[in-house]
């Protein structure tokens, strides 16, 4: 039991409308004929229309964005987990040199501002020819991605009593085989709120997957802010795709509602 | 916490060390490399020591002008939603229902804007505080504020710290729930039995078992405050005037934008420092408080 404050019902309600109101004022939108946006002020969509919608699944320019965003997302997200996993083991279990060090400078990247890194970034990808390919921009993103994976899923294997590995090892197993046969499973939930969280600063990150792309790999964010500017604001078809963009995130986050503080919190709460 | 010396650890380690230090430890060289360059285009660069950074932290010039006025801004817009963000984010971690279904759906409602890209954000923001589509713009327009977050200085500060309170607060109260519930009931027993009041409740036992989420709660909001780039980019563009312009924003503008690069790799760098010292200081505060405690446990 936890105790908590007076009129704590009406605090916390009218936070939680205060979050919902403008999501819903653009979900209110994304329903409304351009016309209605613009001539009226109404609460629900008198005509729902569902125009937008069709508009963005139907437009190549349009839908390709999501597939591009969803590409780099999961490259860099497969990247993050599969190396984060033997170094998360690693600092759980061990001792080494430069051990403290090492963990102080994954933090610090994870606080790089990315402004500091799009000019140089630009620079490297397009030297290696990787500019414009979802790859650039899933290396990219690894930045911030991997010391998080790494941090969260070193909370998870700390969390496996080291009798288990010294029982692995007695009964012969080797360290490859230990780790996919016994560990892997073990933490297969710290796996999933791992790679959650990679996916979602994937996701949510714009500045870094503007720069790295220009036409074949354009992410949804940057279509979303081009198509709209040139097309004179049609205000009803930038809520439908910023909608639609939401969606990814409201989807999983029921699965990792408890674990929600603490991929936020660097998996140290 | 006795954990084994072995060097072979370095082996799992390197695939992590390699690819950040690839992301990281090579632009950063390149950002080095510029900083004590100059050019007049073509690619031929030559050398400028330490000129840039020179006149970067001279304010009377253009460039450290300009510096320092985003500079003072981000340092104020990061105090301000601090002040509001963490004592508003710890009521709604109390205000937290106790059991079953409602706080499922709590969480599930607070943590939402945190998952919304962030240029996604600003557009939200942009649309709902505008005052011909957007339902605070035309509210706050209809009961009689002169309110337009495009032409008015302080309407554009006020339509982004609030922004950020509704993008962010959640962080502080999720964090926060996370470390009231850590919390043994024997501990509220107790309190009642000594006849505790509510307040001394809160500072006796929520407060202290909370010091460690808030902290990295004060870290991460303050970081992300220092960098934010984005929201404020979708928003207000900067503007009215630079009246909006952050750091990143400025620094985009001189490096991608006038493509001045001497001059975007020395601000780099000395925005950087500016984040690894703060870094640096959180971090040992925070493990030093972390080994505290594990010495009064195991004392104990």
């Amino acid at each position: 039991m936890m105790h908590s404050i007076p009129g704590r019902r009406i605090i916390i309600s009218v936070f939680l409308i205060f979050l919902m109101l403008p999501i819903y004022w653009l979900v209110n939108m994304s329903f409304k004929t351009n016309n209605e946006i613009i001539s009226t002020m109404t609460l629900w969509p008198q005509e729902p229309t569902l125009a937008h919608y069709r508009r963005i699944f139907t437009d190549e320019s349009w839908y390709t964005g999501y597939i591009n965003s969803l590409e780099y997302v999961v490259i860099n997200t497969i990247i993050s987990i599969s190396v984060a996993l033997p170094a998360a083991y690693a600092f759980s279990r061990y001792r080494f040199l430069g051990d403290k060090h090492l963990f102080f400078w994954l933090l610090s990247n994870r606080m790089a501002p990315a402004a500091v890194y799009a000019l140089p970034f630009f620079n490297l990808y397009s030297a290696i020819g990787l500019f414009d390919t979802p790859w650039a921009v899933a290396l990219a993103h690894c930045i911030f991605n991997v010391p998080l994976a790494v941090w969260i899923l070193e909370g998870f294997v700390s969390g496996v009593p080291r009798e288990i590995d010294e029982t692995a090892f007695l009964d012969g197993y080797s360290f490859p085989r230990f780790f996919i046969k016994i560990l892997v499973p073990l933490i297969a939930s710290g796996i999933g709120v791992a790679a959650f969280f990679c996916f979602m600063f994937s996701w949510v990150e714009l500045l870094l997957a503007r720069t790295l792309t220009s036409v074949a790999a354009k992410p949804i964010s940057a279509v979303m802010t081009r198509t709209v500017s040139a097309a004179g604001m049609d205000w009803g078809l930038l809520a439908a795709a910023g909608v639609l963009t939401i969606i990814p995130g409201a989807l999983v986050i029921w699965f990792v509602r408890n674990y929600i503080a603490r991929g936020f919190a660097l998996g140290r709460v | 916490m006795d954990k084994a010396v072995n060097q072979k650890a370095w082996f799992l380690v390197l695939p992590v060390f390699a690819v950040v230090a690839f992301s990281a430890v090579l632009p950063l060289m390149t950002v080095v490399n510029y900083s004590v360059q100059d050019t007049f285009g073509n690619n031929q660069f030559f050398w400028n020591g330490v000129g840039w950074f020179k006149e970067l932290l001279d304010p009377s010039s253009d460039l450290g002008s300009r510096f320092f006025a985003s500079l003072w801004r981000n340092l104020f817009f990061s105090t301000v939603i601090l002040a509001i963000e963490v004592p508003l984010g710890i009521v709604i971690a109390l205000s937290m229902p106790r059991e079953g279904w409602q706080v499922a759906a709590c969480l599930v409602i607070l943590a939402l804007p945190l998952l919304i890209p962030w240029n996604v954000v600003g557009t939200i923001w942009q649309i709902f505080g505008r005052g011909d589509i957007g339902l605070l713009g035309y509210v706050l327009n209809h009961i009689g504020l002169n309110y337009n977050y495009v032409a008015n200085d302080i309407d554009a500060w006020v339509t982004i710290i609030v922004m950020d309170v509704w993008h962010w607060t959640s962080l502080v109260a999720l964090l926060c729930y996370a470390g009231l519930k850590s919390i043994p009931d024997a501990y509220y027993q107790a309190a009642q039995i000594d006849g505790a009041s509510r307040w001394a409740m809160f500072t006796a036992i929520q407060l202290p078992k909370m010091n460690r989420v808030l902290l990295i709660a004060v870290l991460l909001r303050f970081m992300d405050s220092f960098m934010i780039y984005t929201e404020p980019f979708v928003v207000t563009g900067g503007g009215p005037g630079n009246s909006t312009t952050f750091i990143s924003i400025e620094l985009v503008k001189i490096a991608l934008g006038q493509f001045d690069l001497g001059k975007a790799a020395a601000m780099s760098l000395v925005y950087n420092l500016i984040i690894l010292i703060v870094c640096w200081v959180f971090y040992t505060v925070m493990t030093n408080a972390g080994a505290g405690r594990r010495l009064k446990e195991g004392a104990k």
